[in-house]
């Protein structure tokens, strides 16, 4: 476990260092990711002692985002006399982007099966 | 002289022990409710245990920074869990590879959606220019919005607000959405939600499946990517 946690870790400050160095406009823990993605391509066994430490984090990943949740207190004001208006907006725009997203998905997804079947089964 | 309870409250809330414990006992429960009803969509762990916190903060009278003193260390594993997603995506990289092109398509659509719908009410609403561009990059990771926000005249801490509650309503509308319009494909279910509610789509994709999970994950980077490039090129169009 501590060496799962050390590699993700080290993964992160490696990428922080990346972002640094090269002015990159993405987070540190982004380019962390990949860096740990070409680890693991390249020694594919790693997965296997970082597997029990990520599928912990990554089940229980809506408790990081409880204390930013929290934090939205401070800034509630904010939304002010717009507060419904700001809702309303929100939501309508969440539905809608799910929709369009997922049904793009499914659609090409369904085209390039069919593609797929049709060259297959051209003689 | 006996301590009392109140200068033993006095001592405890001003340390980070406190809020940490606070935070983990109110996400255990809020998790053991959203478990025992077989994970409903509705009952999302984080708008129940971030609302507990909330009200305990308010009638304690206690700061956010004191609050946050202890949280920190919880907010501090986003940084990690981030770099964990490589896991999944490598072992769900099969499925990733043939999908490439629904990705790209979806991903340009969905972000494309997201940016303008949400600007389309805010301005039908007669919403405030700063507020609409506030409400824009909604649908990416908080320190991108942040950014985005910032450098287009937006309104940065508002950005960062609707972006959790957008989290949180993505999160909480996506099986009843999705359920309804018959999509049963857990890899269009995840990129879906990771497009439209970053992370915190990311995890509710997670908590019902991982290949979900590992799709939600590549959308919320790939839409955090796109709509930081997008976003003021279509504002220099529209303004």
């Amino acid at each position: 476990m501590i060496q799962a946690l050390a590699l993700l870790l080290g993964s992160q400050l490696a990428g922080e260092a990346v972002v640094r160095f090269l002015g990159l406009p993405v987070p540190g823990p982004v380019i962390g990711l990949v860096l740990l993605l070409g680890l693991l391509f390249v020694r594919p066994a790693t997965a296997n002692f970082l597997k029990p430490v990520t599928d912990v984090i990554l089940k229980n990943l809506s408790l990081l985002f409880v204390p930013a949740a929290v934090g939205i207190i401070q800034h509630l004001g904010l939304l002010g006399e717009y507060g419904l208006q700001i809702l309303l907006a929100l939501t309508v725009s969440t539905i809608v982007a799910m929709a369009v997203s997922a049904l793009v998905f499914v659609g090409l997804s369904r085209l390039m099966k069919r593609r797929g079947g049709a060259e297959k089964s051209a003689p | 002289m006996t301590t009392s309870v109140f200068d033993i409250w006095v001592y405890l809330s001003a340390r980070p022990l406190l809020w940490l414990t606070a935070t983990l006992i109110a996400y255990v429960i809020a998790d053991a409710i959203a478990e025992h009803f077989n994970r409903p969509a509705i009952l999302n762990p984080v708008p129940m245990a971030a609302g507990a916190l909330i009200i305990i903060l308010s009638v304690s009278g206690t700061p956010f920074s004191t609050y946050f003193e202890g949280a920190q260390f919880i907010h501090f594993l986003l940084g990690p869990a981030t770099v964990a997603l490589a896991v999944p995506l490598f072992q769900h990289i099969g499925p990733v590879r043939r999908n490439l092109l629904p990705m790209a398509g979806a991903l340009v659509a969905g972000s494309l959606t997201a940016i303008m719908t949400a600007m389309g009410v805010a301005w039908a609403l007669s919403l405030p220019l700063p507020v609409i561009i506030s409400i824009a990059p909604k649908s990416v990771t908080t320190p991108i919005a942040m950014g985005i926000a910032e450098t287009l005249g937006g309104i940065p801490t508002l950005a960062a607000v609707l972006v959790i509650l957008t989290g949180i309503l993505g999160a909480t509308l996506v099986t009843p959405l999705l359920n309804l319009l018959r999509i049963k494909d857990y890899a269009a279910r995840g990129f879906a939600v990771g497009i439209a509610a970053h992370g915190i789509g990311t995890a509710r994709a997670f908590q019902v499946n991982e290949m979900a999970g590992a799709f939600a994950g590549i959308a919320m980077g790939l839409n955090g990517a796109l709509t930081a490039f997008l976003l003021p090129l279509l504002l220099w169009l529209v303004l």
